[in-house]
């Protein structure tokens, strides 16, 4: 078969690089010759990019069968272009949802474990990862294998999380979780200020399986860190609405943003209105699960809001060692940057998931947009810095800007993951821009 | 309602065979590689209350349909008969290999014809039915990038009107589908020209000309407008542009 043309691919953030994409229901035919798969491209930065302009992917998304369901253990095996809208629009009505879902749900299950998502439940129950029973994986070697956390567990453990590093994810298997009703119990608050907002969480996390908050980074001062905390629980049958919840029509953003919408006034009138339509301090009811977990999906291209350049996301864990007033400090040092963003969301995480590259450990995760301007590898520098110094890492799902030596020095593990690595892909094959750029920056200078 | 696919691995033919069964269909998934069929009836059991099951047929054996068609209607009757399967090639890559020329001549216009006549006398003996060919826009007109193709769906689509015409008073209702440029893995290497498709809205809007009978139906339907004006273009733009 003729090679795809060459053309511009991005991430959910928009920065973009050249390369062919291949696309086929056969993920294990068309795996023999690409460097890497992607699935619906909702990473934000170039985990999901071609690493040079010759660079073949894989686009995942019409392998995208059911393989089996088992109703009696909730196993699910699917394609790894499976998306996970697809999963809910047709087992929800019967009672099942996801383990873990982050908070979109136009996400394929390889890109589930690719990244080892988390999501509003991390507290509880870890990451996606921590779910996944099986793997089958082409590895760049050229062989399919399946692995699981007893079988090939180190290929597994670095899989989980290992942006689609370690081979291209062709089937995955999980377990899905019996719900009460499809609707969801939420308290809602207003929280004054960054300590009480971390208090909250904590004191939420014992007796609720998901709580997440949003946060207003444009005001200091004693408002430092204000916000609306949310927690909540699968509503019971008795309490919840007999009706399925209707998914809400998506709007679709029709058109790029121009770069001036995007300006201090604007960000600084959207938090205050955000922390303000939340009038009641306090509210609790049923709500749409829709709503609960993928609100920003109601808008369709929504990341055109920050123009054509598009935007990075910065997400980072502060660890629990690094005390409590972490948070602030980093608030702090974000304001005086000015790094204005729209939306700045904050979750406490549990415990460290096993995946060798994953994200989350104990602690308090912080994510927040900033449009990729000049300005902007300069704040994320520096936001790194703090990250560093106080023994956090960020998370490679969202990061476009991150310098390798700063990567290096929040990543410990980084070896561990390189011997992985190296066994099951010697000459090195797979590889994303994300890698070239942080993981072997090395290598891309020698070519 | 039972519903026959060839074709349904992929495609057009995956997403008409996840409408039908989201709405109770029994399904009967034909093609050449029983594993491939395996693991689509694994996805549609996930998706519908009624039966799947999966029956070998290869649009290149026809020596076989009779077989095939006899163990088809012969486990119960078939109300939709669909035939998504079809071969594709780019007119550079036909004009490269006319072997394969004539293989794809040969499986999407006379094999395929072979088939309907034999579906035909089933659902004729059965006392009527829906058959559902997918032919193509490509053999709307004489175009530069789809001669070849073209012409075997031209020939498919000439053929599956006279069905029409002299067995619907029997009962025997043809539907002939003539797709636009819709965004599968066959057509994973062209570029989308304006107006493509999804195989998920395609699938919708067949699966309703089968519960009307509608005869004729382009998909998206955009696509009768638009082969509305390519018919119209007088040759000597049709030399001109590349489409």
């Amino acid at each position: 078969m003729s090679l795809p043309a060459t053309r511009w691919m991005t991430g959910w953030g928009l920065f973009a690089r050249q390369g062919r994409e291949l696309q086929s229901e056969s993920l294990e035919a068309a795996s023999v010759s690409a460097e890497l798969s992607r699935g619906l491209g909702r990473s934000y930065g170039d985990s999901s990019l071609p690493a040079a302009e010759q660079s073949t992917l894989l686009c995942t998304t019409l392998a995208d069968r059911i393989l089996g369901f088992d109703e009696a253990t909730g196993l699910l095996t699917g394609e790894a272009g499976l998306a996970l809208h697809e999963i809910h629009r047709l087992l929800m009505p019967r009672g099942w949802f996801a383990p873990v879902t982050p908070g979109t749900q136009f996400v394929t299950l390889g890109g589930m474990v690719a990244s080892d998502v988390h999501g509003k439940n991390h507290h509880k129950e870890g990451c996606f990862g921590d779910h996944v029973t099986c793997l089958r994986i082409r590895l760049g070697s050229g062989e399919v294998v399946s692995c699981g956390p007893d079988e090939r567990p180190d290929l597994f453990w670095a899989t989980v999380g290992g942006m689609g590093l370690t081979g291209h994810i062709l089937e995955v298997t999980f377990r899905m979780v019996r719900i009460p009703s499809p609707w969801i119990y939420q308290e809602s608050r207003r929280v004054p200020d960054i300590e009480s907002f971390i208090a909250g969480l904590k004191e939420s996390g014992p007796d609720w399986p998901m709580t997440m908050g949003w946060i207003d980074c444009v005001s200091g001062g004693s408002a430092l860190g204000r916000g609306i905390l949310m927690r909540g629980r699968w509503a019971e049958p008795t309490e919840a609405p007999a009706k399925f919840p209707a998914m809400p029509p998506r709007v679709t953003m029709p058109f790029f943003f121009p770069a001036w919408a995007l300006n201090p006034l604007s960000v600084r009138a959207f938090n205050i209105l955000y922390y303000w339509k939340h009038l009641a301090r306090e509210k609790r009811g049923i709500v749409s699960p829709w709503g609960f977990f993928y609100p920003l999906d109601a808008i369709h291209l929504w990341n055109r809001m920050y123009g054509r350049r598009g935007f990075t996301q910065y997400q980072c864990v502060l660890p629990e060692s690094a005390g409590q007033g972490a948070a602030r400090r980093f608030l702090e040092l974000l304001v005086k940057l000015g790094g204005a963003s729209f939306l700045c969301v904050i979750k406490d995480c549990g415990a460290e998931g096993r995946g060798l590259l994953s994200f989350p450990k104990p602690g308090i995760s912080i994510a927040l947009d900033l449009p990729l301007r000049d300005w902007t590898q300069r704040v994320v520098n520096e936001l790194n810095a703090f990250v560093i110094a106080e023994g956090g890492r960020i998370y490679l799902t969202k990061d476009t800007l991150t310098l390798p030596a700063d990567f290096a020095r929040m990543e410990p593990r980084l070896q561990a993951f390189d011997e992985v690595r190296r066994r099951y892909d010697p000459a090195r094959r797979l590889r994303s821009h994300q890698s070239e750029r942080l993981l072997d920056p090395a290598t891309k200078e020698q070519a | 309602m039972k519903t026959a696919i060839l074709g349904a691995s992929k495609g057009m033919g995956r997403a008409l065979a996840r409408v039908r069964a989201e709405r109770g269909d029994d399904i009967v998934l034909l093609g050449r590689d029983l594993a491939e069929l395996e693991r689509s009836a694994a996805d549609l059991r996930v998706r519908t209350r009624g039966t799947v099951s999966v029956l070998a047929c290869d649009l290149e054996a026809p020596d076989a349909f009779p077989e095939t068609v006899e163990a088809l209607f012969g486990a119960g009757r078939i109300d939709n008969f669909v035939i998504t399967a079809a071969h594709f090639g780019t007119q550079e890559e036909l004009e490269a290999d006319p072997v394969r020329a004539r293989r794809l001549l040969t499986a999407n216009l006379s094999n395929t014809i072979e088939l309907c006549e034999r579906a035909r006398v089933a659902m004729l003996a059965q006392g009527g039915g829906t058959l559902c060919v997918f032919s193509s826009v490509a053999g709307d007109r004489g175009r530069k990038p789809v001669g070849i193709y073209g012409a075997s769906k031209a020939g498919l689509s000439h053929y599956l009107e006279a069905l029409d015409h002299k067995w619907r008073a029997s009962g025997l209702v043809t539907i002939c589908v003539k797709p636009g440029f819709v965004k599968t893995g066959m057509t994973a290497a062209l570029k989308p020209p304006p107006f493509a498709g999804e195989p998920e809205a395609v699938a919708r809007q067949v699966s309703a000309a089968i519960d009307r009978g509608t005869p004729l139906i382009y998909t998206p339907s955009i696509w009768r407008w638009v082969m509305l004006v390519i018919q119209h273009l007088p040759r000597f733009v049709m030399r001109r542009i590349s489409f």
